[in-house]
């Protein structure tokens, strides 16, 4: 598979795009809407973001205008594509009874063909994390892993990222290294973007090899490399991702949890916006010709309801829900899976309405007593 | 079992047991064979109501029929236990982790019930009999409410009179016609004389109940890792996808609900996880 | 005097009695039965004894209005009978009520209290295992009071 990195601009990111659609693919990609910038299917580079760029901090996000033409000059918004690949609304099956006879059908659609354009380095880490818990479980999600197969991948190399972005610390960006059929950089020449490509995969290769763009000349490699060592500065937010686990392992008894309950609205924008939350509730909805179907939908841990259990709920209190959430993101999903469950988007930080931050709360927990190493469950 | 784990197979009510005013015991039968190991349980569904997880209560070696042994505390719950024969439910399973009867083997075994908590380790108790010669000295003993919840009273009669099992019966409350033993459960352990060198402990009942049990099995010289507990959690797929089964790193539903004693007694005693 | 310190040194907690103690426990006892149906002791009566149950069972009972008797506890070989001697106003708060046969040791705890006056050591080490006893006594009575089974639980 070469490595060779190929250049074009806007005209040519819009031939890919419609290589990609002519190919079948259903394009997805980042648009501007209702004040920020989210997913949808896009017909070309004309529904990109031009010229925006984002400003986030704790439990605030605000697209700002740039000075340049740049289209992908933002960090994250509110969407992961996780509503593509784990749909916030499936039916499963319908049901009906004949003559005393209970009778079920499974839901058949379409596997969608999604080509993503513009996925950032944090966005695929999420990716394969989801991949683990959905895909590679002793059983599988049967959609998950339809719409995963069927997926290209076109990912963009973070420039600019923001002040909530702490990638760097979890190891998972903002550069992609894997995970990606394609591998754009976004260069601006005197305001005008420029791309870079790369093949991430064998179907990757092909397609630049169809498309037979030019041959990236150095000072673009250059300002590349640049571009991507000033977005790593950029980043200033950290989270001690592994002293973290080690506190919150022992502290369930630590009188933060308290604090965090007080201010925390268990509102669930955390959960909905967090690429690699997974949880969903089965629902059985039944129509007027007596008919029930089962519909899966995301559900979120800070629902009350979520840990109902015939008598009760199991976790009442606000302070015990986030203790919930933050354990699993940062503890049990190690046990669970083998990595943290948290790829530092900073999603979570911007979107809470509270502004909660999570790099700095897991600060406030007793540290862990060095002589006192905390065993495994 | 059906190869989508999410699609219900369908199976039909062939007889309803009423145990007590509150619990019935289903006999399913379908128009497939069910291989389970004691200890797992199957998701059922009611048309229009919805599913609930239930241990399989019947023995694992009559694969023909599915048991359930269910009690009234939600609608669906209540639904279940009101069905008449010919009823038509749908089954997801078997899900979950079982009771190590292969690592019973050879062993003594003390089997601890509380309550409801007799349907789920019944499965053991049937293949204990059936195989009685891969076990050492076998103990049921059973805690019940009062006099008129005692579960498979007829049954225990029997096992009884097994001259190679010993059943001992105490209850939270008796009353004027009671002739037996009145007590929390944890008082009939001390009178076992255990011998903790071989003895491998089966615990179901609720939590609390469960906890203290192991505490008491512990005065007696057995190891935590002697003893295995069945948990539960408020369970959607029962495969270990949704979420909701969570207590600390463990699924309910895929790490358990068969857990031993030593993995899950830390997180028991935590409120609100 | 044999059989009695044999008896006693079966009990749970006495099992590691020094000789002396247990010697000073056996001499302050009778071997006794009891037939099915009688009282052991009734609630009021003076407590100036307790009873080690060697085989058989009692039932620890009282009498509520309109809802009759009331089974507490059942008590087996091996458990000690009668706390209500150790404090005053030296009053049974139950009755006892034999349900199979019982033979045990009825002990005087009146004389059985004087020594324990004299002699601090044995009043010690007899109400080290009393309050064990109690401690473990308790906690049952507490996890009945629990109605454990009663809590909704499907499985």
């Amino acid at each position: 598979m070469s490595t060779e990195t190929f250049s074009f601009d806007s005209s040519g990111l819009e031939t890919l795009i419609q290589t990609l659609k002519s190919a079948g693919y259903l394009t997805l990609g980042p648009i501007c809407r209702d004040g920020a910038i989210v997913y949808d299917e896009i017909s070309g580079v004309s529904d990109l973001p031009q010229g925006w760029g984002d400003e986030q901090a704790p439990g605030v996000y605000r697209l700002k205008e740039r000075k340049d033409q740049a289209l992908f000059g933002y960090a994250v918004g509110p969407q992961s594509w996780k509503k593509y690949l784990h749909p916030p609304r499936l039916r499963l099956w319908r049901a009906r009874q004949l003559e005393n006879k209970l009778q079920i059908e499974k839901e058949e659609t379409a596997v969608p063909r999604y080509a993503l354009i513009g996925a950032r380095a944090c966005e695929i880490a999420a990716i394969q994390i989801q991949d683990t818990v959905l895909a590679e479980g002793p059983y599988a999600d049967n959609t998950y892993l339809a719409r995963r197969k069927a997926l290209l991948i076109v990912a963009v190399q973070c420039t600019a990222p923001a002040a909530t972005c702490f990638c760097t610390s979890q190891n998972t960006g903002p550069g992609v290294t894997s995970g990606a059929d394609l591998i754009l950089t976004e260069v601006l020449q005197e305001g005008s973007p420029h791309y870079l490509a790369q093949a991430g995969s064998p179907q990757g290769a092909e397609i630049l090899e169809k498309l037979a763009f030019e041959k990236a000349c150095s000072e673009d490699l250059k300002a590349a490399e640049q571009a991507l060592v000033q977005a790593e500065q950029r980043i200033s937010r950290q989270l001690q991702g592994e002293i973290a686990r080690q506190t919150l392992q022992n502290a369930s008894h630590d009188p933060h949890w308290q604090t965090l309950g007080e201010r925390c609205l268990s509102c669930s924008n955390c959960t909905m916006v967090c690429p690699t939350c997974f949880c969903t509730s089965l629902e059985d909805l039944t129509t007027l010709g007596g008919e029930a179907e089962r519909w899966r939908q995301w559900d979120s841990c800070f629902n009350l309801s979520f840990s109902y259990m015939g008598g009760g709920h199991i976790r009442q209190s606000p302070a015990s829900r986030y203790r919930q959430w933050l354990t699993h993101k940062l503890v049990h999903w190690q046990d669970q899976f083998d990595s943290s469950g948290c790829v530092g988007c900073g999603r979570c930080i911007s979107w809470c309405p509270v502004g909660i931050d999570l790099t700095e709360e897991v600060k406030q927990f007793a540290p862990p007593k060095s002589e006192n190493m905390p065993e495994r469950a | 079992m059906n190869p989508d784990p999410m699609l219900p197979a369908i199976w039909e009510v062939s007889a309803v047991k009423r145990e007590n005013t509150l619990t019935a015991t289903l006999e399913l039968t379908g128009n497939q064979t069910f291989a389970f190991a004691p200890g797992q349980f199957n998701m059922l569904y009611l048309l229009g109501l919805g599913e609930i997880p239930i241990s399989i209560s019947g023995p694992a070696h009559e694969p023909q029929h599915l048991i359930h042994t269910i009690r009234a505390v939600g609608m669906v719950s209540r639904a279940l236990t009101e069905v008449k024969p010919g009823t038509q439910l749908g089954v997801r399973g078997p899900f979950g982790s079982h009771w190590p009867l292969t690592a019973a083997e050879g062993q003594d075994l003390v089997i601890i019930a509380g309550g409801l908590g007799l349907a789920p380790v019944r499965p053991v108790i049937y293949k204990v009999l059936q195989e009685r010669e891969k076990y050492g000295r076998v103990w049921l003993l059973y805690g019940a409410r009062n006099p008129a919840e005692i579960l498979y009273s007829e049954e225990l009669h029997t096992w009884r009179s097994q001259f190679d099992l010993e059943v001992r019966l105490t209850l939270d409350r008796g009353d004027e016609h009671w002739r037996g033993a009145v007590g929390v459960v944890t008082t009939l352990i001390p009178r076992l004389a255990l011998d903790p060198s071989c003895t491998l402990a089966m615990v179901c009942g609720p939590e609390i109940m469960m906890r203290f049990v192991a505490q008491a099995l512990e005065t007696e010289g057995l190891k935590q890792e002697q003893i295995y507990v069945s948990l539960e959690r408020n369970m959607h797929c029962g495969i270990g996808l949704c979420g909701h089964c969570q207590l600390g790193p463990d699924f309910i539903c895929k790490n358990g609900p068969v857990f031993r004693y030593d993995q899950v007694a830390k997180i028991l005693t935590l409120r609100e996880v | 005097m044999q059989i009695k310190e044999d008896l006693i040194r079966k009990q749970r907690y006495f099992k590691d009695l020094e000789l002396k103690h247990l010697q000073a426990l056996a001499l302050n006892a009778e071997e006794s039965h009891w037939e099915a149906e009688s009282y052991i002791f009734r609630i009021g009566e003076s407590a100036r004894h307790f009873y080690l149950i060697g085989e058989g069972s009692v039932s620890l009972e009282m009498h509520a209005a309109q809802r009759g008797m009331v089974r507490i506890q059942t008590l087996h070989a091996g458990d000690i009978l009668g706390w209500s001697w150790l404090f005053p106003p030296y009053k049974w708060h139950f009755d006892a009520r034999v349900l199979e046969p019982v033979r045990g040791l009825v002990f005087d705890a009146e004389t059985f209290l004087d020594q324990c006056e004299i002699d601090h050591e044995l009043g010690y080490q007899i109400q080290k295992r009393f309050s064990r006893m109690m401690v473990e006594r308790l906690q049952a009575t507490r996890l009945q009071l629990l109605d454990l089974y009663q809590t909704g639980e499907e499985k």
